[in-house]
């Protein structure tokens, strides 16, 4: 097991954190594990021990044929299982609370607002206070909380950037808070971990972490180019589509994000082909 | 209106070869099976001694042989996703997304509901009445329904192989993706009808069961002298009762969604699909004990036998069983962590969570106490027992820590969760389904099963798992979600190859139980067990014969104490001499019925009709299984009588067996 962290620490996962919020619950994660090898690994040795020792064909192991109770050792098997799961409850509880994906990062310093909606099969990124949007693709400043607002236009999606934390899922007609940051910066890779039906596997997006001067030239620079997202553009973006290239629009509706969580839209509308008449493969439907 | 609802050609899957090709060999296979049967005229004995056996013993041999089937097919599944995930690297691989998404809800709903369920249900069926010293259940008719209940579900699963699509949204279909607006092909109703169906027979399972254990005991056979696997018996019993009408209910929400536009689960009209994902987990958590609990009763029996000791600490194994049932329904939330709880919620489910790994550490350590001071003979089941307590005590760790929010935030619905959940449910499970199988093989047939071959399958199924399994724990660090059916980063495909060369050595430990099957009945006549107790068993289904008379004790023993079997023995030994001949007596059994399977046979055909929208079929198949039911209500005589010259005549060729293991037997307190 311990092999197996050591491992998985080397590249890009969860054990490889990039940011406050990772770190943190890499922390965690790892604090847990090692409480828990504290009784894993004796009961193991003993386990194998004891097999090893009182093999039929040991003819020094002693046989006790009837030994069956003992006060003593039952008082000890259930307080050690016992003192070890009081312990980490305590890291259960401030953990939940510590990290909980709606607490904010530093409540003295201004996060980046961001508002995430995920659509059959790519996300949608909202920068309300820029008043752009990107498709794919996350822009945000270094060293700089950031405030997910998330939501889905379609079914549950789970959004997740695992160098940076904590994942949280996004649901239709709700909202759900994140807050992560990036300690550096980076390109970080991002996906859906809620299977959303055919195109779910290309859900992925890469978080770019760029500095704050650069953030600012990036915010700029989309401003000039690209399309502007309205309602139409909403809903034919809303369409089920696989394989979307990263792209960004110059302009978004305001209050766009309120009106997606707030129902005004229909729902994602779901496969086009295959409606439950004769044709019930989908693939023979594409 | 269509006179066959939504059903055409176009539902044969023509232009997809891989499902076409398996549904011909398996079509091919099964009918040259049947034909065989009937060429060979077996027909007749077929349906006399088993299709419509009310026999405990038989039901219980028929679960488990489903079991075994169902566990063939789902590994099937393993295979294709393994290999998928392996050269799906930057590459679609040869499943598209449609088939793939079929292929891993498949393989959970097949190895969870008819290859993990039938397999402990098959277990208790044949051993606990025996255990308890009794001759059946307490309603026989009721338990052959239960069965074949269970086999239309597991039939309606495999028909959509070939006949339609399988559920595409996973094996718990979340909503709204299990909506007919995202998921509008048959496969979900497939699933839909298909556990509606087997839940009912599961539910008539455990009140039959419940009933069993809390009305019909040998005399003496009080509470506390009943063994640990009657016990967790019980518990997952209490649990089928207590948490099978969640699912249904769930379930049929789902259903009304889907068929009569209700709105429990949809985006629209104020539908909530947390609901859902809240009512399936309540549960689902408990689902995971119904399937463990029966598993360290089953291994309880192994190691204590095999230690040649009685169980360590037995009212601390009750209490903890029983204790691991209360809290197991108090857990569920900690499946959605991540769906936006706060943290008071999630705290508190997870501090509950972790408490529960109390009860399970318990008996880890009562299984240790076990062993010490034993004589351990490392017969095949005791070495699966061996595999469990080391596997399961990482698969219990791993779940403790998805039980810490924090951690989970980050290895939710990852593989790492998914190595998780096989890790328990592989050691926990599957390891006691064969170490059940292999170590009350000899009480069903009266021959063991080969050593050799057995201990073959364990050491391929051990390090199978682990060479597949270890891997995805790490993918899962590194952040690789679950149910991808292609992937572009390259830090995860090593662990992906790593994986599929696992699943080639659990193929070769498949091979082996394969064989060991074929070999052992080929040699049946030197694996024969004569005494009825190949082990130096200690409870009460040694003390009859192997196979057991279908009354299953002449007489029906008196308990006295905690082992009763080890204590007629130890009396037998110390006397030299077998107790008295009873007075026998006639008994009455119950008849044969071919309730169960005639009543499946129409609730195939209504799940069917359902499932494609014909609905004067749906029609015919509910009136028509009514009917049965009320044939069966009118029927007069339900039992037969054996004369007590038969029982006698039985009872005595056992006597006779154990009259001569008593010769061969030299000392007082070795083990025969």
């Amino acid at each position: 097991m311990a092999l197996l962290l050591s491992l998985a620490g080397c590249s890009g996962g969860v054990l490889d954190p990039q940011g406050p919020i990772g770190a943190a619950d890499a922390k965690i994660l790892l604090n847990a594990v090692e409480i828990m090898l504290a009784i894993v690994i004796p009961t193991l040795v003993a386990v194998l021990a004891f097999a090893w020792w009182f093999r039929a064909s040991n003819t020094r192991a002693r046989y006790l044929p009837d030994w069956a109770y003992s006060g003593r050792l039952e008082l000890i098997v259930w307080s050690i299982p016992l003192l070890v799961t009081l312990f980490l409850a305590g890291v259960i509880w401030i953990g939940a609370h510590d990290l909980d994906p709606s607490r904010p990062i530093a409540p003295q310093r201004k996060p980046v607002e961001v508002q995430v909606v995920s659509l059959d099969w790519k996300w949608l990124f909202i920068y309300p206070d820029q008043g752009i949007a990107s498709v794919n693709q996350l822009v945000v400043p270094a060293d700089v909380p950031v405030h997910f607002s998330l939501t889905s236009a379609t079914v549950m999606n789970m959004f997740f950037v695992p160098q940076l934390g904590s994942m949280i899922a996004t649901m239709y007609g709700m909202v759900t808070q994140l807050y992560l940051e990036a300690g550096h910066v980076g390109d970080f890779y991002g996906e859906s971990a809620q299977l959303s039906g055919d195109g779910f596997s290309d859900m992925h997006f890469t978080l770019r972490a760029v500095s704050v001067d650069a953030f600012a030239q990036w915010v700029a620079a989309t401003r000039q180019a690209g399309p502007a997202l309205d309602r139409a553009g909403y809903i034919a973006l809303s369409q089920e589509s696989r394989h979307v290239r990263p792209f960004t629009y110059r302009a978004v509706e305001p209050a766009l994000f309120r009106a997606v969580v707030d129902r005004e839209f229909p729902a994602g509308p779901g496969p086009t082909g295959g409606t439950g008449g004769p044709s019930v493969h989908p693939a023979g439907a594409r | 209106m269509h006179l066959l609802g939504k059903l055409s050609w176009n539902a044969i899957p023509w232009d997809q070869p891989i499902p076409l090709v398996a549904g011909a060999v398996v079509f091919v296979a099964l009918f040259a099976v049947v034909a065989w049967t009937i060429l060979k005229g077996h027909l007749p004995y077929l349906w006399r001694e088993w299709i419509t056996s009310v026999d405990h013993k038989r039901i219980g041999v028929m679960y488990t042989l489903l079991a075994l089937v169902m566990l063939v097919r789902g590994f099937v599944d393993a295979i294709m996703m393994r290999s998928q995930q392996a050269i799906a690297f930057r590459a679609p691989g040869y499943l598209p997304p449609e088939h793939y998404n079929q292929i891993f809800s498949a393989h959970g709903t097949i190895m969870i509901f008819f290859a993990a369920m039938p397999l402990m249900i098959g277990l208790m069926n044949f051993v606990v009445p025996l255990q308890l010293g009794v001759r059946d259940v307490a309603f026989p008719t009721l338990n052959a329904t239960s069965f074949w209940l269970t086999a239309t579900g597991a039939l309606l699963v495999n028909i959509s192989l070939v006949v339609g699509e399988f559920d595409p949204a996973g094996w718990l279909p979340y909503p709204p993706l299990s909506e007919l607006r995202y998921s509008p092909g048959v496969g979900v109703d497939y699933y839909l009808w298909a556990l509606l169906i087997s839940g009912v027979g599961t539910l008539m399972t455990g009140i039959n069961f419940v009933t069993t254990i809390l009305k019909i005991r040998a005399p003496g056979m009080s509470y506390l002298r009943m063994t640990i696997f009657c016990w967790t018996a019980l518990a997952a019993n209490l649990m089928i009762v207590a948490a099978f009408p969640v699912l249904t209910a769930t379930l049929a929400m789902l259903t009304l969604d889907r068929y009569l536009g209700f709105h429990f689960f949809t985006n629209a009209a104020g539908g909530n699909m947390m609901m859902f994902i809240n009512l399936i987990w309540a549960w689902g958590h408990p689902e995971v004990y119904i399937l463990a609990l029966p598993s360290f009763g089953v291994f309880s029996e192994v190691i204590s036998t095999f230690s040649g000791k009685p169980l360590f600490g037995y009212r601390s194994m009750v209490a903890a069983t029983m204790f691991i049932c209360l809290v197991s329904f108090t857990v569920w939330l900690h499946h959605f962590f991540t769906m936006g709880a706060g943290a008071d919620v999630n705290g508190i489910f997870g501090i509950a969570t972790s408490i529960i790994a109390v009860g399970t550490g318990v008996k880890i350590y009562n299984w240790l106490f076990t062993m010490y001071g034993g004589r351990i003979r490392f017969a095949t089941p005791m070495l699966w027992a061996m595999g469990f307590l080391v596997t399961f005590t990482i698969g219990g760790m791993t779940g403790v820590l998805l039980a810490v929010p924090p951690a989970d935030f980050q290895l939710h619905n990852s593989l790492f969760l998914v190595a998780h959940f096989h890790n328990v449910l592989i050691s926990g499970v599957l390891f006691a389904g064969f170490a059940g199988i292999t170590y009350w093989f000899p009480k069903a047939f009266g021959f063991r099963l080969h050593e050799g071959w057995g201990k073959a399958a364990f050491w391929f199924s051990l390090i199978g798992f682990y060479v597949t399994f270890m891997p995805l724990y790490v993918a899962g660090l590194l952040g690789m979600t679950r149910r991808l059916q292609h992937y572009e980063v390259a830090a995860w495909h090593p662990w992906m190859l790593v994986a599929a060369f696992g699943i080639v050595i659990m193929t070769c430990a498949l091979a082996c139980q394969v064989t060991q099957i074929v070999v052992s009945i080929r040699r049946r006549d030197e694996l024969r067990d004569e005494t009825g107790d190949p082990w130096d068993g200690r409870s009460l289904e040694w003390a009859t014969a192997s196979p057991p008379p279908a009354f299953n004790f002449a007489v029906l023993p008196d308990v006295r104490g905690e082992e009763p079997y080890q204590a007629i023995k130890r009396r037998a030994i110390e006397t030299q001499q077998l107790s008295s001949e009873a007075q026998y007596e006639p008994i009455e059994l119950p008849r044969n019925s071919p309730t169960g399977f005639i009543a499946a046979f129409f609730s195939t055909i209504t799940g069917f009709a359902l499932i494609w929208h014909i609905w004067w079929m749906v029609g015919l198949g509910l009136a028509a299984a009514y009917a049965v039911f009320v044939w069966f209500a009118w029927r007069d005589v339900e039992e037969y009588e054996i004369p007590a010259d038969a029982v006698a005549r039985a009872d005595r060729d056992r006597r006779r067996a154990r009259a001569e293991w008593l010769d061969h037997h030299e000392r007082a307190g070795e083990p025969a």
